[in-house]
């Protein structure tokens, strides 16, 4: 099996346990943790230097999940490279358990809890800062999502992390293309995004989200740029994976009954010849 | 504790505004441990006292959330930033951020603000901070610092860089009176007692406030009212066991701060009385409304009714009552 063959078995995995932890009380953020998963998956099977079994290596890089309301994914993820028992996802959001519908710094693997919008790109700038003060060779990345963007702060970051010549930051736009009301372009438009971040003094990459291969080889290829940040624009699917909630409005937070559980995992294995 | 007569040297040394004799004590600080960063945000000044330690200067612009964030990355990694604004866009603005990002994951991330409550004067109500008391005490496992002078300013910097969590330090403008004529044994989280007495108890927090109390005592002095004067540098954790002293030796507490009445000092020490100790707690602060007047400190304390005369009056006010009471 090839990296990329298993990065999409374990991206196809882990759509069944975000699936899963929807079909839950609470239900679960769906579309745009399905829109990160293989981005997540990349990042942890291929991207990230950290250590499941030492979450606070001192060297490890740190990853910042800024849109803290795909946390279902960042679970099932982190249970898939070990940091804890997949098991455990089946706790998610119930009373006692660990795994909130935004991550908590209690999770191995989580370096700080997000949830509120805006405020991810500030601490990759702090830890990659940090990172650059100790003489530590770690990166920061920050995955972002692209209604996200419509929140202030981040480019404020965007300026600091430019100015810093912060070329240990990344940062990714899920750019699935929804917000809860809408597309973004018909609630506040966010393009043209890429001249937006150059114009910000960033290296811009544009890949497809979805694209294991692709993924991998654009951050590879990082820095984009020596003495800039890098930001990678993913285009992705909200819902991706999983015919009924793909390039859906509704799909952003989904409770799935045990009929539309059945239903959405149907879709999902119908699709998997073509994801695996 | 007799009136003071201060030495001209200490004088000074601390004739300046409390605000650089705690840049002059980062300084040291930065000298002295390399994880010590100074995280501007375009305030002025920072950029060439440190010109001698570029890497540990971050300016990340007029950003004051971005600012909270950074701070909060930087602690998490490793380092230990003081981050400096103004009280205001601190505490209104960041609120946020200092509630998840650094309250939240109690990092040492030292939050070193100016401009607090009406020193901002003539710049006007967008520059005072008269809540900003009221929502950091609503941070778990932050320390809110208010020191009373340049002496203690110093002192307080000092014995943040020992805290193993999140500290808000809240300085004024300009350069106010000392209170100290030498060094304070300053202790986090324990208040000062300036005067002994039996009558009643004045609680003070920040500059003018105590330097008023302290007025205040005399006036009451002349009038025959014995007054305890403790310097609250502390509000949070409050020296519970102090006002609770407080509370049972004299007849109340009269609370002075330049500060809202609401959710500030007052609150705070209200609050403590009221679970453990039930007596008299009269609140001198800035009313719970919007002014627009435009004037210097001093100018803007007595408008909002924050005087010697005041503070005298609240706390006879209370001897008076427990009289009639008996």
């Amino acid at each position: 099996m090839t990296e990329v063959e298993d990065l999409a078995a374990r991206a196809y995995r882990v759509r069944e346990r975000i699936l899963a932890m929807g079909s839950g009380p609470e239900g679960a953020h769906l579309g745009g943790g399905l829109s990160a998963t293989d981005l997540l998956i990349v990042l942890y099977g291929h991207v990230l230097r950290v250590r499941p079994d030492q979450p606070d290596w001192p060297d490890r890089d740190w990853f910042v999940l800024s849109k803290g309301h795909a946390a279902a994914a960042l679970y099932a993820v982190l249970a898939e490279f070990g940091f804890f028992p997949i098991e455990e996802c089946d706790g998610y959001a119930r009373p006692g358990s660990r795994l909130a519908g935004h991550p908590l710094r209690t999770v191995p693997g989580v370096e700080l809890p997000t949830g509120s919008l805006g405020h991810g790109l500030s601490l990759g700038c702090g830890a990659a800062i940090a990172a650059r003060r100790l003489g530590r060779p770690s990166r920061a990345v920050v995955l972002l999502g692209d209604g996200e963007l419509q929140e202030g702060s981040v480019w404020e970051a965007a300026m600091t992390a430019a100015g810093q010549g912060l070329d240990n930051l990344v940062a990714i736009v899920d750019r699935n293309g929804w917000q809860i009301t809408g597309r973004t372009e018909d609630c506040v438009p966010l393009e043209p995004l890429a001249d937006r971040w150059r114009a910000f003094g960033w290296a811009v990459r544009e890949v497809d989200g979805h694209d294991i291969a692709a993924l991998m080889s654009t951050f590879d290829s990082l820095p984009a740029a020596a003495g800039r940040p890098t930001m990678v624009l993913a285009r992705t699917l909200k819902g991706a994976g999983v015919p009924m909630l793909e390039d859906r409005k509704k799909s952003h937070y989904v409770k799935l009954t045990p009929k539309l559980y059945a239903k959405a995992l149907a879709g999902l294995r119908n699709r998997k010849e073509r994801l695996v | 504790m007799t009136d003071t007569v201060v030495a001209p040297e200490w004088a000074a040394r601390y004739a300046g505004p409390a605000r650089e004799v705690c840049r002059a004590a980062l300084l040291d600080l930065a000298r002295a441990d390399s994880r010590v960063m100074c995280l501007d945000s375009d305030v002025g000044g920072l950029e060439d006292l440190f010109a001698e330690l570029p890497d540990q200067y971050v300016n990340v612009g007029i950003a004051e959330a971005n600012l909270i964030g950074v701070a909060a990355g930087m602690a998490a990694a490793g380092l230990v930033p003081y981050a400096h604004t103004l009280s205001s866009f601190a505490a209104a603005r960041a609120a946020e951020q200092i509630k998840v990002d650094v309250a939240g994951n109690n990092l040492p991330v030292r939050i070193v603000v100016t401009h607090g409550g009406l020193s901002a004067g003539h710049y006007g109500p967008t520059h005072h901070a008269v809540e900003d008391l009221a929502i950091m005490r609503t941070m778990p496992d932050l320390t809110v610092l208010v020191p009373a002078d340049a002496v203690e300013a110093e002192q307080a910097m000092l014995a943040s860089a020992r805290l193993p969590g999140p500290v808000f330090l809240r300085l004024g403008r300009g350069a106010t009176p000392l209170v100290y004529a030498e060094p304070p044994a300053f202790r986090v989280g324990r208040a000062v007692e300036l005067r002994a007495g039996d009558d009643v108890t004045l609680m003070a927090t920040g500059p003018h406030p105590v330097l008023m109390a302290l007025a205040a005592a005399d006036l009451l002095a002349a009038d025959g009212v014995r007054s305890t004067v403790l310097n609250v540098h502390t509000v949070k954790p409050l020296d519970s066991a102090a006002v609770r002293r407080a509370a049972a030796r004299t007849a109340g507490i009269v609370t002075v701060e330049d500060h809202l009445v609401v959710g500030g000092l007052g609150g705070a020490v209200a609050e403590t009385v009221s679970a453990h100790r039930p007596c008299p707690v009269r609140r001198v602060g800035v009313p719970d409304r919007f002014s627009d007047l435009v004037g210097d400190e001093l100018t803007l304390l007595t408008a909002a009714g924050i005087t010697p005369a005041a503070i005298a009056t609240e706390a006879l006010a209370i001897v008076r009552d427990r009289s009639v009471r008996r």
